[in-house]
């Protein structure tokens, strides 16, 4: 992964966990160990703000940022892209197995059962 | 009005072949040959229709499709035509109905490719932005990113410079070693032979004609056998009862909850799955390569005919 990616993740880290809106200098101080510069931070932020991850708002002269969403709720994101049950994402994605029914499902578990038990 | 009626019954041809090798038994002997032809057949139909409607519609010029398509736009310059052809009456009403049907096919035809693309450029896009943020590298897997969610899945984002294997934490739980490996060869082949842009064409289809169930039905025939391609490309390096095992473990990971509503919509006795094990574990013989050639010499003979009828002048 590149460097801005992973700087993005470690961003993302911070303002999940703290779970309140953050300026860009509070979430520097959360990554001091890293010695980032300000404007590093702030494009960082700039970034996923326009990738549409986090959102800002203004108080006074300083925007704060919030994660859109969950960790967990992107995930279902993934997903839920990858099983294919958004109806035209099927050609962005290709999933080993596409999701079935219930009815596919127990077929494939009696399958499974006799190649595992061969009945003698 | 020869080369219409010559494109027109190539292009019923065309959909009869297509019922045909959607029933077909060959194809999951030789599934490369079956999606080249599927295309071959595709391109044909759609070329020829276009072809057909121009030839009637522009029977006047006596130049045939492609000279009658010339004509036309010098003419719509001068802007005499239309009012030539309604002088006509009632036969000089049903070509330039021809024409429209032909200019608006092409149209919904192309821009349904263009859409489908960028729709699927953008989702690809997010999914990549929020895999950058969420997955993690896993010892196990290496070259591949990992989501911690319980469901199995395996994937693949294909993409120019970003393309990914990604696997979810349930997928890995089920799978043993050698299980693994064969996953990730088979989606490493989708990604390195390309086959998103091979379906591509099919997918957009479908969202140009989401009514018709023709088309869904084809769409999922090509897709099944692009799946075989990479099951393919996988078995060089794994053993074809690894993979048929692993495809199992999936599918009997348990499925992902349906909406009530969305699944009368799936009522096949046998799930697309089974056939791709079932040919991994009782494997038939290989379509024989004198008969792959002659079906690929059919495909080019097609297409070549289809473009010299356009050409035709009567």
């Amino acid at each position: 992964m590149n460097r801005l990616g992973e700087l993005e993740r470690a961003v993302m880290d911070v303002l999940w966990a703290r779970n309140e809106p953050m300026t860009v200098r509070e979430v520097g101080r959360e990554l001091a160990d890293r010695d980032l510069a300000h404007t590093t931070v702030m494009t960082v932020l700039d970034r996923l703000a326009k990738k549409k991850v986090v959102t800002r708002a203004r108080e006074g002269r300083a925007w704060r940022y919030r994660p859109a969403a969950s960790r967990e709720s992107y995930v279902s994101e993934l997903m839920f892209d990858a099983l294919g049950q958004t109806g035209d994402r099927d050609a962005a994605l290709a999933a080993f197995v596409q999701s079935m029914d219930g009815k596919g499902a127990e077929a494939l578990r009696r399958a499974l059962a006799e190649i595992e038990q061969p009945r003698n | 009005m020869v080369s219409a009626a010559l494109l027109t019954l190539v292009a019923v041809s065309c959909l009869i072949a297509m019922a045909l090798l959607h029933r077909a038994k060959w194809p999951s002997r030789g599934p490369y040959t079956a999606v080249i032809t599927w295309q071959a057949l595709g391109l044909a139909w759609g070329v020829s229709t276009i072809g057909a409607l121009l030839a009637f519609g522009l029977s006047s010029y006596r130049l045939g499709a492609a000279g009658g398509l010339m004509a036309l736009a010098t003419d719509l310059f001068s802007g005499e035509l239309i009012l030539a052809e309604l002088s006509q009456g009632l036969e000089g009403v049903s070509h330039l109905v021809a024409v429209v049907l032909a200019i608006v096919l092409t149209l919904v035809l192309f821009s349904g490719l263009v859409s489908s693309f960028v729709q699927v450029v953008r989702v690809r896009r997010r999914h990549h932005d929020l895999l950058e943020l969420v997955a993690s590298d896993h010892p196990d897997v290496p070259g591949a990113r990992v989501i911690e969610h319980p469901a199995a899945a395996a994937y693949c984002l294909p993409g120019v410079l970003r393309s990914q294997v990604v696997i979810s934490a349930g997928a890995l739980a089920v799978l043993d070693k050698r299980e693994l490996a064969a996953v990730l060869a088979h989606e490493h082949a989708h990604l390195r032979q390309r086959h998103d842009l091979v379906l591509l064409p099919f997918s957009s289809l479908k969202r140009a004609f989401p009514k018709v169930r023709l088309v869904r039905t084809y769409y999922e025939s090509v897709a099944l056998l692009i799946e075989m391609c990479a099951d393919d490309q996988a078995r060089r390096t794994s053993s074809s009862r690894e993979l048929a095992m692993a495809l199992l473990r999936f599918g009997a990971a348990g499925p992902a909850p349906v909406p009530a509503g969305a699944m009368a919509a799936v009522q096949e006795a046998e799930p697309e799955v089974m056939r791709r094990v079932n040919r991994l574990l009782r494997p038939d013989d290989e379509l024989p390569y004198h008969a792959g050639a002659v079906i690929m010499g059919a495909s080019a003979f097609l297409l070549a005919s289809v473009t010299c009828l356009w050409h035709i002048p009567i």
